[in-house]
């Protein structure tokens, strides 16, 4: 790939009642503009969800002023920016279009909006939405049962991944949540749908993200140090005929994917950024990816693995999506922003991976029990 | 069946009007692909495995195991007060894993691997009725 991520920014509130999503899409666009040293008129390509108001990517890409040759709203829940920044690089290598911006916002706090897909009119829908799975995490809990049934996990080892976010969140200002938790507190924590606890599930915060990739020609003329777009992959996964498999993810197709066109091992990652809607998905692709043996993603997770700046794979530095920022209910733009600071060597101080050169930014989209997504891109420090 | 959970509230569109039928006669009907013999679930007028479109129906046995659950204890909408309630897979002996309840027990009993029996809400003259499982007796 020829691909580079010159600008960056996740907006910096978690409650915001007095903008508009399309304010805030604009704040988050013209934060990672500058923060690449570019502006609108620069832009040839724009990248939106489905979430985006307006008419797919129309309304948006005119109220920003861009003039744009290439546009893309693949839509598949939070893992859509990560396709995006591999449709971007992939559509830069083709010549059709120099400067990509990829935008997301919401405000589910605010608003006071469910996460989770609008099934109406879907033809698995009254086969799906009759039997009081009301809330994304009724889904997600059937997996996390499955999976302690079939490998052992446990709560205790779930609980870890929530631990390791806490630590990390308490160095970011901008963290919704920023005080540390214990294994004990997850595990005392309300029980919202068993085996998942209150403390098992992310934030539900308004607020949003935007990058900026670019090819090599205009990377080299910025004067702020971009990341290198190594690999990427994508993939969905459903029920199939009817006899959907809970003990793995689309990450089992996503990760090679993207390794492979990286060139690179599992065993080469300095940092990653994992989609950790709830523990489970977390545990779950750190296993799809190959970070462990498959089933063995409680064990993995445990003695402090996930820690930075010295545990074997510091994850998700700037507090994932359980402790720090889920905007519109969808983690991947913010995962990937911190990935972002981590190459840059940005990441808060007492976080920052010591010589971070290579790092996976992991998302997932829809709902792991039924039908979801996954996108894995490798990034790369500028010099990799 | 005893069960406080919601009874079905909703008009099925033409194509699923059969299978919701079935269900007001106290069957949960299945799809077979005559090309390929699979049992395809949710059901729809084609075969997903091969794409061939001579599909048949028939009466599930309504024998299951449950292949995973969740005890749901914080809720929305028409079930925020109905929890405790199980939600399940359900692998039926034909061969599909079904999103369902488990209901007439109590949800600290339900297991992975339990055994489990096909059961429809009470009639009430409503075009559908919602299909539930519960434990095996005796
Ligand atoms: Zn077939």
């Amino acid at each position: 790939m020829t691909a580079f991520i010159v600008g960056a920014y996740e907006h910096p509130r978690r409650d915001i009642p007095d903008l508009s999503v399309a304010e805030i899409h604009a704040e988050v666009a013209l934060g990672a503009l500058a923060d690449a040293g570019l502006a609108p008129s620069d832009v040839d390509a724009y990248f939106c969800d489905s979430d985006a108001p307006g008419v797919g990517p129309l309304s948006m890409a005119e109220y920003l002023g861009l003039r744009c040759r290439y546009l893309d709203t693949t839509e598949t829940g939070g893992a859509s920016y990560l396709s995006h920044v591999g449709h971007a690089a992939a559509a830069i290598a083709l010549g059709k279009c120099r400067v990509a911006l990829v935008v997301m916002g919401g405000r589910p706090r605010s608003l006071r909006r469910a996460s989770g897909p609008d099934l109406s009119g879907a033809p698995e829908t009254h086969h799906e939405t009759h039997w009081g799975i009301t809330d994304t995490v009724h889904n997600y809990a059937l997996a996390a049962m499955r999976h302690m049934h079939e490998f052992g996990t446990t709560s205790r080892q779930l609980a870890e991944v929530k631990v390791a976010a806490s630590l990390h969140a308490q160095h970011n200002p901008n963290a919704f949540l920023r005080t540390p938790v214990t294994v004990d507190d997850v595990l005392y924590s309300p029980m919202i749908s068993d085996p998942l606890h209150r403390l098992d599930c992310c934030v539900m915060t308004d607020g949003g993200g935007a990058v900026v990739v670019a090819g090599r020609d205009v990377a080299r003329r910025l004067q702020r140090r971009s990341v290198t777009v190594l690999g990427h992959g994508e993939a969905a996964k459903g029920t199939g005929t009817g006899r959907p498999d809970l003990s793995y993810t689309a990450a089992v197709w996503s990760g090679p994917a993207a390794f492979t066109e990286a060139g690179v091992t599992p065993a080469d990652i300095d940092y990653a950024s994992i989609y950790d809607s709830f523990t489970i998905t977390a545990l779950m692709a750190l296993e799809d990816l190959g970070f462990c043996e498959k089933g063995k993603g409680g064990r993995f997770v445990e003695d402090g693995t996930l820690v930075a700046p010295h545990g074997r794979l510091p994850m998700n530095t700037d507090g994932g999506g359980l402790c720090n920022n889920q905007p519109d209910n969808r983690g991947g733009m913010a995962r990937m922003i911190e990935a972002v600071r981590q190459l840059r060597g940005e990441a808060a101080p007492e976080v920052q991976v010591p010589d971070c050169r290579l790092a996976v930014v992991h998302g997932s989209g829809g709902r792991l029990a039924t039908r979801s997504s996954a996108a894995t891109l490798i990034l790369g420090r500028e010099d990799a | 069946m005893n069960t406080r959970l919601p009874r079905a509230d909703f008009t099925p569109s033409d194509a699923d009007e059969p299978f919701w039928a079935a269900t007001t006669e106290g069957r949960l009907l299945l799809s077979r692909c005559e090309s390929c013999a699979t049992v395809i679930w949710y059901p729809r007028p084609f075969c997903p495995r091969c794409g061939g479109s001579e599909v048949t129906h028939f009466p599930a046995s309504g024998e299951a195991t449950v292949y995973t659950y969740t005890v749901v204890r914080k809720a929305r909408g028409e079930y925020r007060d109905l929890t405790p309630y199980v939600v399940a897979y359900v692998e039926l002996a034909e061969g599909p894993r079904v999103l369902t309840n488990i209901v007439d027990c109590d949800p600290a009993d339900v297991h992975i691997g339990q055994r489990v029996v096909l059961a429809f809400d009470a009639p009430d003259g409503a075009r559908a009725r919602l299909y539930r499982f519960h434990p095996e007796t005796g």
